[in-house]
This record gives structure tokens, sequence and C-alpha cells, in this order.
């Protein structure tokens, strides 16, 4: 325990760990996919695999991994080959800043939330490269896809966050957290004295996380029954489990925000036995509910996409900011003169 | 095809959605020339599943040839098995006793509700909603089994003969097909719930994939694609045959011309058939199954005839010409998906490739039939 | 502008009737059937691949070799030869194969058969490696099938 004190040993444990986390998390929510589907659909998912076919993430691994690495023939080798990886690593990155208890952040950066967001943008290249690099006509029609997507619903979620930012004042993820110590209605989610519809707010942030990292009902990029795979349609063996690992890990990444901003982080509800144990449990929660959406709708078209985002979720962000302005000044006034 | 090939300013590429594919339910190979996400032209490419079922027809007796209607659409078998029957007994003046035109009528809207449950799965599916296929199919089942305890198989049925049905029915089967209707009942709330009034779904079909009721004409259309565009045309009710006549039913049709339109005329169809269903059950009488006089070997006389029905997906027509021998001399298929394709080329053009790819799930297409 | 609010609560509201309704459906019990380790028994008039019937004293097939079958058969998969024995009238059947590889399952041989030697059987269960074991000789089975 003395080695966690020494500060380069201990920034190397907790790397070590979210790695691991980052590895399990992949393979483990692809099993928790196939299950929460299969009880939506009055089946049973994966069973002969170990007990209630645990062990069939570490199979299809292994599979994934003894497959061959197809390079087709006039792909951009570079481009092709890189492109799972802007994927992957920036999610990975974005963990280090998440705190998944009081001092169980691998680095409290100040300028966290800023750099969490400066990495998810870093992933539609990712897609982009993968599209055009693959030689296909299909992938560069979904690559085009992914990039209006992703860069319209950057900007209803930048401007929550903008939002969320005027009421904690501070970038530090852990103070935010911190700053909702008490009852659950300590919770951002419930402070409506700071925003009368944060719950809208929350909402917003939801679907535009969902959308950042293209799942449905927004996975245009990927839509299986009319582009095939879409952008990762070349993508063989490992290179396409990348991708999956990557995809997985940024919707671990968007939820785990979604908890710190607004739910509380690893705060209790009761305000006793807070710790890493409730940060989980909410997160599971909310990964939950992305998965039962997932298998309820159908997808929407580019055109419905963009609509929601430029029509509807742009003006009701903008509407927000300007609320939680002028409520936090009135209140600060009446507290003020009360 | 050289104008688009040379045009200036215009930056097309050709995509093959080809044979193998999701979204197309068969072998169909659609070429695609498109300019950026719109199709600036489509031209459906059939023949990879042909089977020369009419050459077939000219070298099996009449009797051999029963099994060959159920696999031209294998999902709605017994309307097919229907037709031909039909037009043999009219050829041959073979008369049906009545308890077998119940059981027949019966069975054929049960099929006709299994083709339709597994359109609404595969449709919703195409647009990107995976689980409405998988209750579908939960009740889809639920009939494969009452048919399959009837007739002995569960798809390609080879149920009816000249003049009557092969077995009888049981108080088994009328039981459970009145449990069927009951539980089907209390769950199409839930479809519609869950796939009609979603707000996604009804962006992605209203006012998309346009059909006028010209257009209809031209191509020769017919069945719900038909129904979709504010046509009232049924064969069950305009050339009406069997006990029709003596059931009460509507029949659904929708004016708006888009994609929504046709979905709905398909869920209406649905319950229209459970109402036909649950009559004949009421007023199935007692009797033989198959008619005393009906030769053991076919021979119509020479002549030239033609009887239509109304399958799950239009009017399946079919024409026999004998010449008195054993075998026909020319049997001629009109399969409906044949014709609702074949307008498919016009109807897409400057579509959206998603938009192209709903349009073609509501056209309810099994390529089989196409090709025979 | 109303109606803008309009769709949008509509919109929304028909969204969360649809999680309801898959969330209600997630508490149901499962209604698939573990195939390999449960199974269902075939109802009376499945159509497997036809077998012979024996006679219940003699265990002998009950076929006399008019070849009905042979003739009503589509797709010709039906062969059988007989012979006739010393001091007996009629013939006995000495082999009856099935091509099952051809066979449709469409019921004209069993519906032909007018001295009821043929049914269908119940059997489902029938992948295999090589075509020829698709070739069956019917006539093997129901002496197997006696013993």
């Amino acid at each position: 325990m003395a080695l966690l004190e020494i500060e380069p040993f201990r920034l190397l444990i907790f790397l070590g760990g979210l790695i691991a986390f980052a590895a399990l998390n992949a393979a483990y929510l692809v099993w928790l996919e196939r299950k929460v589907a299969a009880h939506i659909q009055c089946r049973i998912g994966p069973k002969e695999v170990g007990p209630f076919g645990l062990l069939q993430p570490l199979v299809d691994g292994i599979k994934l991994m003894s497959k061959q690495l197809l390079v087709p023939g006039g792909v951009d080798p570079v481009l092709f080959k890189v492109a799972p990886l802007l994927v992957l690593v920036p999610a990975v990155m974005s963990f280090v800043t998440i705190p998944f208890g009081e001092n169980l952040a691998a680095r409290n950066i100040d300028l966290g939330l800023l750099m969490i967001f400066a990495f998810a943008s870093v992933n539609v290249l990712g897609l982009l490269l993968g599209g055009w690099g693959s030689a296909n006509k299909y992938a560069v029609i979904s690559a085009a896809r992914a990039v209006s997507q992703n860069v319209a619903y950057e900007i209803p979620m930048l401007i929550t966050v903008i939002t969320m930012i005027m009421v904690t004042h501070t970038m530090n993820l852990n103070e935010i957290v911190k700053q909702q110590e008490g009852m659950f209605w300590h919770w951002y989610l419930f402070r409506l004295s700071a925003n009368p519809l944060m719950f809208v707010s929350f909402l917003i942030f939801f679907v535009c996380s969902l959308a950042e990292t293209n799942r449905a009902p927004f996975d245009l990029g990927e839509a299986e029954s009319e582009l095939i795979a879409g952008f990762h349609t070349e993508y063989s063996g490992m290179g396409f489990g990348v991708f999956f690992m990557g995809e997985y890990a940024n919707i671990v990444i968007g939820c785990s925000l979604a908890t710190v901003l607004f739910l509380g982080g690893w705060q209790s509800p009761i305000g006793v036995a807070s710790g890493w144990w409730w940060f989980l449990l909410k997160v599971y929660t909310l990964i939950f509910c992305v998965m039962w959406i997932r298998w309820t709708y159908p997808r929407t078209t580019l055109w419905g996409l963009l609509n929601l985002s430029w029509k509807v979720l742009i003006p009701i962000s903008l509407f927000n900011l300007l609320l939680t302005g002028a409520t936090i000044k009135l209140w600060s006034f009446f507290m003020g003169a009360a | 095809m050289n104008d688009l090939a040379c045009s200036p300013n215009q930056e097309t590429f050709v995509i093959n959605l080809g044979p193998q594919h999701p979204a197309t339910h068969g072998v169909l190979r659609v070429k695609l020339t498109m300019d950026g996400e719109y199709i600036v032209h489509a031209e459906p490419v059939l023949g990879y599943i042909h089977r020369m079922h009419e050459k077939m027809g000219e070298n099996r007796t009449w009797a051999q040839f029963m099994p060959n209607t159920g696999r031209l659409d294998y999902l709605g078998a017994l309307s097919y098995n229907h037709g031909y029957a039909l037009v043999v007994e009219r050829a041959a003046g073979i008369e049906v006793p009545e308890r077998a035109e119940y059981i027949r009528v019966i069975t054929v809207e049960l099929n006709r509700i299994a083709s339709h449950l597994l359109w609404y799965g595969a449709f919703v599916l195409d647009l990107g909603g995976f689980t409405p296929l998988l209750y579908a199919f939960d009740d889809r089942e639920h009939i494969l089994d009452l048919l399959e305890s009837v007739t002995g198989s569960r798809l390609t049925f080879c149920y009816f003969r000249f003049g009557g049905v092969y077995n009888d029915i049981d108080d088994n089967f009328i039981t459970g097909t009145r449990a069927f209707i009951k539980r089907l009942r209390s769950r199409l709330p839930d479809y519609h719930n869950l796939v009609t009034k979603n707000v996604i779904l009804i962006n992605r079909l209203k006012d998309v994939g346009m059909i006028s009721a010209e257009m209809c004409r031209r191509y020769g259309a017919t069945g719900p694609v038909l129904r979709g565009s504010g046509v009232c045309y049924d064969v069950r009710k305009n050339e009406p045959y069997s006990v029709y006549p003596e059931l009460n039913f509507d029949i659904p049709v929708y004016g708006e011309c888009d994609s929504m339109a046709r979905y709905m005329v398909r869920m209406d169809e649905i319950e229209q058939s459970l109402r036909i269903i649950e009559q004949g059950l009421d007023k199935l009488p007692e009797g033989p199954v198959m008619a005393e006089k009906a030769p053991k070997i076919i021979k119509p006389p020479v002549g030239d005839y033609y009887a239509a029905v109304e399958a799950a997906r239009g009017t399946f027509g079919i024409r026999v010409v004998s010449d008195g021998t054993n075998t026909p001399y020319r049997l001629k298929l009109r399969s409906p998906t044949f014709s609702n394709l074949s307008l498919y080329g016009e109807a897409c053009q400057g579509m959206l490739l998603a938009d192209a790819l709903a349009l073609m799930g509501s056209l309810d297409l099994v390529i089989p039939e196409i090709d025979r | 502008m109303s109606g803008y609010f309009c769709e949008l609560y509509q919109g929304t509201k028909s969204l969360a009737v649809g999680l309801g309704i898959t969330f209600r459906y997630m508490l149901k019990p499962v209604v698939t059937l573990q195939y390999p380790h449960e199974s269902l028994p075939m109802t009376p008039r499945y159509r497997g691949h036809i077998e012979l019937i024996g006679d219940e004293e003699s265990g002998a097939p009950k076929c006399v070799v008019c070849g009905m079958c042979q003739k009503a058969c589509p797709s010709n998969c039906i062969t059988l030869a007989g012979e006739k024995p010393e001091g007996g009238k009629g013939k006995v059947l000495t082999s009856y194969i099935l091509d099952f590889t051809k066979c449709s399952l469409c019921g004209q041989c069993v519906e032909s058969c007018k001295f009821a030697a043929i049914t269908f059987s119940k059997e489902y269960n029938l992948a295999g490696p090589r075509k020829e074991a698709y070739i069956f000789d019917l006539k093997k089975r129901l002496e197997e099938k006696s013993r």
C-alpha cells in the first residue's frame, strides 16, 4: 500500500487497472447486451458456454484473434490500420479523469471535463478514416453519414455541459461529485433551484451521448440491414474487435459522464456508505437503459436524425442555457435578500 | 443508361444491392446508380432462382403439380393451392362440399395472417427495430402448430385436393384456433403501440415511397400495394369465389399512397382475417370433406380456363390450357409480386437509399414467387 | 408554435410507451424450447419420410407391389421391385428404395396406396454428412424395426 503513495507507481497501477477495466467492460458488455436483447425478445441468450454463458466473451475473443487480418487490395494501408486505434485509444484515455470513488481517479485534472470532450471528437476521425480507407462504396457512404451525425450532436451536448458548468463552477470531475453530497435530492438532476428543466437537460445529454457513440436508434453508420456493416465492413478478426471495444468503451464514458454530472457519481442516495459501488451501480443502470433503447426502437433516417438535432435539441438546449442563467441569478438575488 | 453515364456535373457511381443482401428478401439484385445518397436509376435484375415451375407443369399430371404451387410463395402457400384447385375444379366441373369450402377459407386466412406477421417482423427489421420480429414469430408459431396438426407441414402446404381437402379438422384444431384468435387480438394493441405509433417509425414511413394509383394501374400492381393507393380492389369482393360471399368482412383501403398506408392496410387485413376465421368457425357445417364424384385421375375437357384468388401479396392468377390428356398443355402463373416489383424502378427515382429500402420492404416481396 | 410542442410531446410519449412494452415483455417467461436438451413430440399427422407398414402377425410388409406409388410420385423417388412367390398368388416385395434427396413430402404416394402399406414416419432429426445416407432402403428399415 505504501507503493500507492509514490506518484509514478500509483499512476501506473491505476492505468493498468483502467486498461483492465476497459477490456473487461468491452468483453462483458457484449454478454450483457446479448442477455438483455434475449430477455426483451422472450428467449434466453448465450447459455451453453459456461454458467449463464459467462465464458462466451472469452471464446468470442479467442475466435476473433484466430482470424486472419485481411487487408483488401486497394486500401490505403496507413489509414486502414490506424482507424480502429483512433476509436479505441481516446476512449481509454478519457477514463483517466473519471472519479470512481473518493480517491479513485487516476489523475484529478482541473480541466477534466474539457479533456474528455476533446478526446471524444477524435472518435469521428476514426470512423471517417476507417470508411474512406476501406476502398468500399458502402463504407464511404456510412463514413459520410457518421461525420455529419457526430458534428450535429456534439453541439447540443456541449451546450448542455456549459449549462452544467454554470451550475458547478468547476470542470474538475471529483469536485463536481463532492458538490452533490447528501441525500439524493442533492444530486444535480433534482437541483431545480439551478434549473427547473434539469430533467430535460439530462435527457438531451443522454440522447446526444447515444448519437455520439453511434448506438441505435442513431446507428446509421453501421446500419446492418442497409449497408451490411457500414464503416467496418472490410475489417475482420481483431480489427473488428478493436472497433467493437472502442464503441463499448465510448458507451461507458458517456454513461459515466452522465452519472458524474447529473446523478451524483459515487455519492450514495441515502447519505451513508458512499463509494465506488454506487458509481458502478449507476453507470450500469444507465448502460442497461442504453441497451434497452437499442432493442426497442427502429433506426432514424439521416434527415430525421439531423432534424432532431438542429431543430429540436439545439433550440431546447440554448433555451435551457438562458433559463439556467436566469434561475441562478434570481435564486442568488432572493437568497441574498432573504 | 448512356445519358446518365456521360452527363456532366453529376458524379454517379453504380452500387449493387447484390443478390446477397440482408434487406432484399431472397435473391434479388438491384443495380442502383447513385448520386451521393440519392438514387438516380434503379434496375431490378431477376432470375437468380428461376426453377421452371411452368415447364414442370407441362410434365406432371394434374395432381402431381399441387406440391409445386406450395413452393411458389412459400409464406402463403395455401392461397396458391386454392387457386390451382379452383381452376381445375372449374375446368372439370367438380363440386366441392360445403364443409371443405369452409375449411379451405379458415386455413387460407390463417395462412394469410402468418404471412402478414412475417412481413411485419421483417419490415420493421429492415428499418432497424429488431424486436417486433421475435414477437411476430411467437404468434406465427401458434398458427404453424395449428396448421401442422391438420395438414402435416408447417410451410409448404399441399393440403387441398380437387374436390375438397385431404384431411378433416378435429375439435382440437377448433379450440386451438379460437384460443389463438383471442391471443392475437390481445397482442395486436401491443404491436400498434410499439411500432405503429412510434414517432421514429412514423417519420420513416409517412410520405415516403409514393406510388400513385395511376402508376399501379400501369404496372398491374395488386393487393395491399393497390389498396394503399386508394383503389378498392380485392378479388374476394370483386370476383368472389368459395364461400366469401357469405362472410362479413371489410376491405381496408388507405388513400395516402405512402409506405405508411401500405403498412396500415396489412395490419388491418390481419384484423379482418381474424373476423373471417371466427365467422367461418361459427358457420362450419358437418359433412364430407371430399367430393364423392371426384375422379382419381383427372382429365379436364379441352379448353382454356382461368381462376384468380386473393393471395397475401395480391391477385394470384392461374391459367391452364388443357388438351384432354392427364398433363396440362400449358400452365401460366400470374405472380402478384412480379407486377408489384416492376414499379420499383420508376418509384424510387430521386429517393434516398434508406427510403428506397423502406419502399421495398413495404412492397412485401418474396423473390421465389417472382422468378417461379 | 403549439404544433411544435404538441408533436414533441406526442413523440416523447410514444417512445416512453414503447419502452414500457419491451420492459413488460422482458419480465415475461421465455417462449423458446432449448432444442438439443428438450424436444417436442410431433403431431400425429406430421409428414416425415415414408415407411412401410408391417403386417401384425408376420411382420412382412403389406405392400403388394402394385406400383401406384411409383407412378404417383412427381419426383420419381420410389423404386420398387417384387417377385411372384412359388405356389402363391400376388407379388412379394423384394426391395423398396426411397430416394429422399428428391422427395418433396407431398404425400401423393401415401394417398394413392389402396392397401395402406405406407405411411409417414415422425422422423425429423435427419442431418448427415453424406448424400448416400439418404437413399433409404425401406424394407431393411422395416425389418430392423420389427426386430
